[in-house]
C-alpha cells in the first residue's frame, strides 16, 4: 500500500500545488511526456501521486480512493453533501482564489442586491410566463444560497462552461459562476450583485476520512502532514 | 417475505383507507412518475431539493411523486363532478438533507374534498374525519389560518406592490421579515440605490441603462424602466405605520386555544377591519367543528402555523403531532389550497381542502409506546 495524493492534472492550479509542496520540501513532478498523466513524489517515501481533474478530486476523497487531495473549497462543498463528515480540511493553500458569485447584466440598473433579484424575478415571470433563468454548474451551492436568502421565481439551468455567454445568447438571464478578477464578467457586460457572494473559494489540502490505511501508511501520512503543516 | 413492521404499517394504512372510503371517498391512484414541469412551475427550484428528479429520453424531466395532491387535483379537473371526495394510499418520495434520518420513501393515506358550497363545513369535515381516524393515538392537534394573515397584509395602509411582495413571501418567514422591516422604514437605503433614484429625477431610465453599458439578455430596457418607476413609487411611499406593524406582529405571534385566539383577533379587527371576513370564516369553522363533536375549547391555534410548508395552503391549516415525540414530523397534516387549484386550473376556481396521514409514523410511535 501507499498513500495516494490527488492533485489537479493540469494548468495553473497544478503548478501552484507543485510550488506549495516544493516550498515544504516535498517535490512533486510529472513523469514521462507532458501529455502523460503520471507523476512522482520525491522527498518522502511511500507517497504516490495521482493526477486528476480538480472536479473529480472531491468524489475520490469521499470514496476513499485517495488519501489526500488538492482542490478548490468550492468543489468540495458543491460535490460532497455534508462534506465535513467525509473529508477534513488540512490547510488552505493561499492560491486559486475565486469567488462564486451571482451576476446580472450591467444594464439592470434596478438590480443591486438579492432583494432586487427576487423582485425582478417575480416581475419577469409575469412578463414572460416562465421563471428567470440562472445559468450555473454549481447547482447545490447556488440553490442552497438562494433558498437561505428567500429568492423565489427563478430556475437554475445547467452550464458547464462559457457561462458568462449564456445571457447574451438568451439561454439565461443571470449567472452564478466563479470569478477571480471580474474581467470576464466585464467583457460580457455583467456585474456582480453586492450581496451575491455564494462562496469565497481557494485551493485546499484535504484528507479523506474513509481511505483505508495500514500501520505503515499511518506513519507515512503523519510524517507527510507534519512536514507540510510545520 | 414481508417483515412484521411492514405488515403493521400496511394494516394501519388499510385501516385509514377504509375510514376514508366509509366517509364517501372514491379511491384513486396516480402515476409514480410525474412530469417535472408542472411541479417546478408550482413550487419553483425549491422542489428540486425536495423531490427526486429523473430523466426520460422522450418525456424530459420527470419527478418521483412528492405528494398526491397535484395529480389528484388534475384528475379532478379533467373528469371530476362536484362535490367530490377522493382517497389514496401509496408511497411518496422526498429527498432529505444529507445526514437526515427522515424517510426518503413513505406511505401517505390521504383524503381530498372538492366542494364549493360551504367552505367552513368542508374544513370542519376534513379535520373531524382526521381527528376521528386518529382517535386514541394521543396526538396534539395544531391549527392555523393563512387566510387571516393574507387578509391582514391586504389591510395594511401601504401601496399595492408592497402588499403583493409580502403575500408572495408569506411562506418564507425570513424574507417576509426583511421586507416588513424595509417597508417599515427600518432598513438603510443603499448608496447605489439612492444614486439611481437621484439620477432618475433628471434622466430617463432608458438613458441610464444605455449609460450603464451594452444591453444583453432577454429582460428588456422597458422591463427595467418599469421597475425603476416602481422603485421611485416605493421610495415616495411613506413607511408602514408602526401601529399596523404591531397588529401584524401580534397575529404572527399568536398562540392560544382557538376560541381565545378568535376573541383576540376580533379585538385586532377593530383596528384592522380587513381581517373581518377571514375571521367570520374562522368562526363559522369553529361552529362547524363543534357541531361535529370536536372540543374547540381545547384546540390550539397558531398565527404562523403552515408558513414553513411548500407554498401550498392558503386558508385553514392543521397538523397532528405525537405528544412528547419532537423527533417525529407531523403524523398528519392538511389544509385548504384554493390558490393552488386556481393556478392548476388556469384561473378556474376549485375550492379544495384535504390532508394526509403517514402510517409509518403511527407505527413508529406505537412501537415506542409499547416498549
Amino acid at each position: 500500500m501507499a498513500i495516494k495524493l490527488g492533485v489537479p492534472s493540469k494548468g495553473r492550479l497544478q503548478q501552484s500545488t507543485f510550488d506549495w509542496f516544493g516550498a515544504r520540501g516535498v517535490d512533486l513532478a510529472r513523469t514521462g511526456s507532458d501529455r502523460e498523466y503520471a507523476g512522482a513524489v520525491k522527498g518522502v517515501a511511500g507517497v504516490e501521486l495521482v493526477l486528476l481533474s480538480a472536479g473529480e478530486i472531491p468524489r475520490e476523497l469521499r470514496a476513499g480512493r485517495i488519501h489526500l487531495g488538492v482542490t478548490g473549497t468550492d468543489m468540495v462543498r458543491e460535490k460532497i453533501p455534508l462534506w465535513q463528515e467525509s473529508v477534513a480540511e488540512i490547510a488552505l493553500l493561499g492560491f486559486g482564489y475565486a469567488d462564486l458569485i451571482l451576476a446580472v447584466p450591467k444594464t439592470w440598473i434596478d438590480v443591486d442586491t438579492l432583494d432586487d433579484l427576487d423582485a425582478a424575478a417575480a416581475q419577469f415571470r409575469r412578463d414572460h410566463g416562465f421563471r428567470l433563468r440562472i445559468a450555473t454548474k454549481y447547482h447545490a451551492l447556488s440553490r442552497e444560497f438562494l433558498r437561505q436568502h428567500g429568492v423565489a421565481d427563478y430556475q437554475l439551468v445547467d452550464s458547464q462552461g462559457a457561462t458568462e455567454g449564456t445571457v447574451k445568447n438568451l439561454t439565461a438571464e443571470a449567472i452564478a459562476d466563479i470569478t477571480s478578477t471580474g474581467d470576464t464578467l466585464e467583457a460580457n457586460h455583467l456585474k456582480a450583485l453586492k450581496d451575491g457572494v455564494i462562496h469565497k473559494s481557494q485551493a485546499a489540502l484535504l484528507r479523506s476520512k474513509s481511505a483505508s490505511t495500514n500501520e505503515a501508511d499511518d506513519k507515512i501520512l503523519k510524517a507527510l502532514l507534519d512536514q507540510l503543516t510545520r | 417475505m414481508m417483515n412484521t413492521r411492514q405488515t403493521r404499517i400496511k394494516a394501519e394504512a388499510a385501516r385509514l383507507s377504509a375510514i376514508f372510503i366509509d366517509a364517501g371517498a372514491i379511491p384513486v391512484e396516480t402515476a409514480c412518475l410525474q412530469p417535472a414541469e408542472t411541479l417546478l412551475d408550482l413550487y419553483g427550484e425549491d422542489i428540486r431539493a425536495r423531490a427526486y428528479v429523473t430523466h426520460d429520453p422522450q418525456g424530459g424531466e420527470m419527478m418521483l411523486r412528492p405528494d398526491f395532491t397535484v395529480p389528484v387535483v388534475q384528475m379532478h379537473m379533467n373528469e371530476g363532478a362536484e362535490p367530490a371526495r377522493y382517497t389514496y394510499n401509496g408511497p411518496v418520495w422526498r429527498k432529505q438533507q444529507a445526514g437526515s434520518a427522515r424517510a426518503r420513501e413513505y406511505l401517505q393515506v390521504g383524503f381530498e374534498l372538492f366542494d364549493r358550497s360551504n367552505p367552513a363545513a368542508s374544513d370542519a369535515e376534513v379535520f373531524a374525519l382526521f381527528a376521528d381516524a386518529l382517535k386514541g393515538k394521543n396526538l396534539r392537534a395544531a391549527t392555523g389560518d393563512l387566510g387571516i394573515l393574507m387578509a391582514a397584509v391586504s389591510g395594511l395602509s401601504t401601496i399595492e406592490p408592497r402588499k403583493s411582495a409580502l403575500k408572495r413571501h408569506i411562506w418564507r418567514p425570513k424574507r417576509f421579515r426583511q421586507l416588513l422591516e424595509r417597508f417599515g422604514g427600518g432598513a438603510p437605503v443603499l448608496a447605489s440605490r439612492a444614486a439611481l433614484l437621484e439620477a432618475a429625477t433628471h434622466t430617463s431610465p432608458a438613458d441610464l441603462c444605455r449609460e450603464a453599458g451594452n444591453h444583453v439578455g432577454l429582460r428588456s430596457i422597458e422591463e427595467i424602466s418599469a421597475r425603476v418607476e416602481k422603485l421611485q413609487a416605493d421610495a415616495a411611499a411613506s413607511p408602514i405605520d408602526p401601529a399596523e406593524m404591531r397588529l401584524l406582529e401580534s397575529i404572527l405571534n399568536m398562540r392560544e386555544k382557538a376560541p381565545v385566539a378568535l376573541e383576540n383577533l376580533r379585538r385586532i379587527e377593530a383596528d384592522m377591519p380587513s381581517i373581518g371576513p377571514a375571521l367570520d370564516r374562522m368562526e363559522a369553522r369553529l361552529d362547524a367543528l363543534a357541531t361535529l363533536g370536536i372540543d374547540v375549547q381545547a384546540l390550539d391555534f397558531e398565527g404562523s402555523y403552515g408558513r414553513t410548508t411548500l407554498e401550498y395552503y392558503d386558508g385553514f391549516v392543521f397538523g397532528f403531532y405525537a405528544e412528547g415525540r419532537a423527533d417525529l414530523p407531523a403524523i398528519a397534516s392538511g389544509g385548504r389550497y384554493d390558490a393552488l387549484c386556481e393556478v392548476l386550473g388556469q384561473g378556474r376556481t376549485i375550492p379544495a381542502v384535504g390532508g394526509v396521514i403517514r402510517p409509518e409514523l403511527i407505527e413508529a410511535m406505537e412501537v415506542r409506546d409499547g416498549d
